[in-house]
């Protein structure tokens, strides 16, 4: 039976309060937006580095972004039709001085800053692929190996929570890749293999599961049973708070060839490319780890210690 | 109750042909094909005529619009818009031929 949605809510905030106790997370005052406190860190830069042991004989092609992307590729790859609800865009003040002493004037009787407010061109990157695709296409047709990129960056969903596992800033180290449906497929799968295995190894239970995007509305609704009935979605999904709603720690995507599309990237063939990716999401992997084996890595157990190097 | 009005308006093509011709009329109003949407046989795959799950979406809100209908959740399903037969056949589901009638 599924926890009643109050209990759930205790039991989140019970580990939230835990791991700020702890100092793993620091509070910024808002749910969902946290510092990191080196223990924390620490175990995340080990995550990674698990990761890359796995991915780097691939030899990927390594890109790091910054926690924005111009706000034209945000719409352009189709995001904020599909997830406006969790989609941000950047603001700032765009005003004269009249509009500033007005600024300040709001600001003193307890108002808030939306004097003067405008539209930047930045967004805030919502999955760290997003900025692969527009550099691929940039390059023009991909050659017969197609391209395989390893990405991380901070990423962000209007979503705040008091559970600590839905955070509204974290991070996703990705693979990505981008090439035939038969290549992307084979990459799915193979990593399909490799995400179960690595999270095995840190000694947490796990299930993959078909899954679906968060898509806004009715209209979400409809994309949302596209993609189950297609399986273009696979969540490795592990009990952090509860057995009954465990979370999704690794996603496996099939994109087909909606990037290729809304990119106009093309296969060596001339053909609409397609891409796939596997995400980490890798404080969710931490907190696993903390909620499973203690909030004191130094007393892990001595096989995961030694899968993450600590 | 839908389901023997529609038996009945089924006796004959001409009957049917109103839904069916305005759903080729929104398909073709929204440009959502490449192909020509004349040329497709009632029940061919509107999927493998290049109908993107992007595209998908516009056609259900054009046919909501054009109808004037809500999609009930249970619909809400990638089969109900795969063909000019299933959209009038889904269409039918929630009482447009009925109103059409």
């Amino acid at each position: 039976m599924m926890p009643a949605a109050t209990v759930l809510a205790d039991l989140h905030r019970a580990f939230r309060d835990e791991l700020l106790r702890h100092g793993l997370l620091i509070s910024l005052g808002v749910d969902g937006l946290y510092g990191r406190g080196g223990a924390f860190e620490n175990v995340i830069e080990r995550i990674n580095a698990a990761i890359s042991t796995i991915g780097d004989p691939d030899r990927p092609e390594v890109m790091r972004f910054p926690p924005g992307i111009g706000r034209w590729q945000l719409e352009k790859s189709g995001y904020t039709r599909k997830f406006p609800q969790l989609a941000g865009t950047v603001y700032s003040f765009f005003g004269s001085d009249r509009e500033h002493r007005a600024l300040i004037e709001t600001l003193d009787k307890g108002g808030d800053i939306t004097v003067g407010q405008q539209m930047t061109q930045v967004a805030l990157t919502p999955a760290a692929c997003y900025g692969v695709y527009p550099t691929v296409a940039a390059r023009g047709r991909l050659s017969e190996d197609g391209a395989l990129v390893d990405v991380y960056a901070y990423c962000f969903r209007n979503e705040p929570s008091i559970d600590p596992a839905r955070m509204q800033m974290f991070r996703m180290r990705e693979h990505v890749r981008v090439g035939t449906h038969e290549q992307t497929v084979a990459f799915r799968e193979l990593w399909m293999r490799r995400g179960r295995a690595l999270v095995e190894s840190f000694n947490l239970t796990l299930e993959v599961v078909v899954a679906n995007d968060p898509f806004f509305g009715r209209v979400g609704r409809l994309l949302a049973a596209n993609q189950r009935e297609e399986n273009l979605k696979f969540e490795l999904l592990i009990p952090i708070t509860s057995k009954e709603e465990p979370t999704a720690c690794v996603s496996f995507n099939d994109h087909r060839d909606l990037f290729g599309r809304a990119w106009s990237i093309e296969t060596a063939a001339g053909e609409p490319a397609h891409s796939a990716c596997v995400g980490f999401g890798v404080e969710r992997i931490a907190l696993a780890l903390f909620k499973h084996h203690g909030f004191a890595p130094e007393d892990w157990p001595r096989d995961v210690r030694d899968v993450l190097g600590l | 109750m839908f389901k023997i009005h529609s038996e009945i308006f089924n006796f004959g093509a001409s009957m049917a042909q109103p839904v069916q011709a305005r759903v080729r009329a929104v398909l073709k109003e929204s440009a959502l094909l490449q192909a020509d949407v004349e040329s497709l046989a009632d029940d061919a795959d509107l999927y493998a005529a290049g109908l993107t799950s992007h595209a998908t979406v516009n056609l259900m809100l054009a046919l909501e619009e054009a109808f004037d209908i809500e999609f009930p959740d249970r619909l809400l399903r990638r089969r109900t818009f795969s063909s000019v037969n299933a959209i009038a056949q889904s269409l039918d589901e929630i009482g447009v031929y009925k109103e059409a009638a």
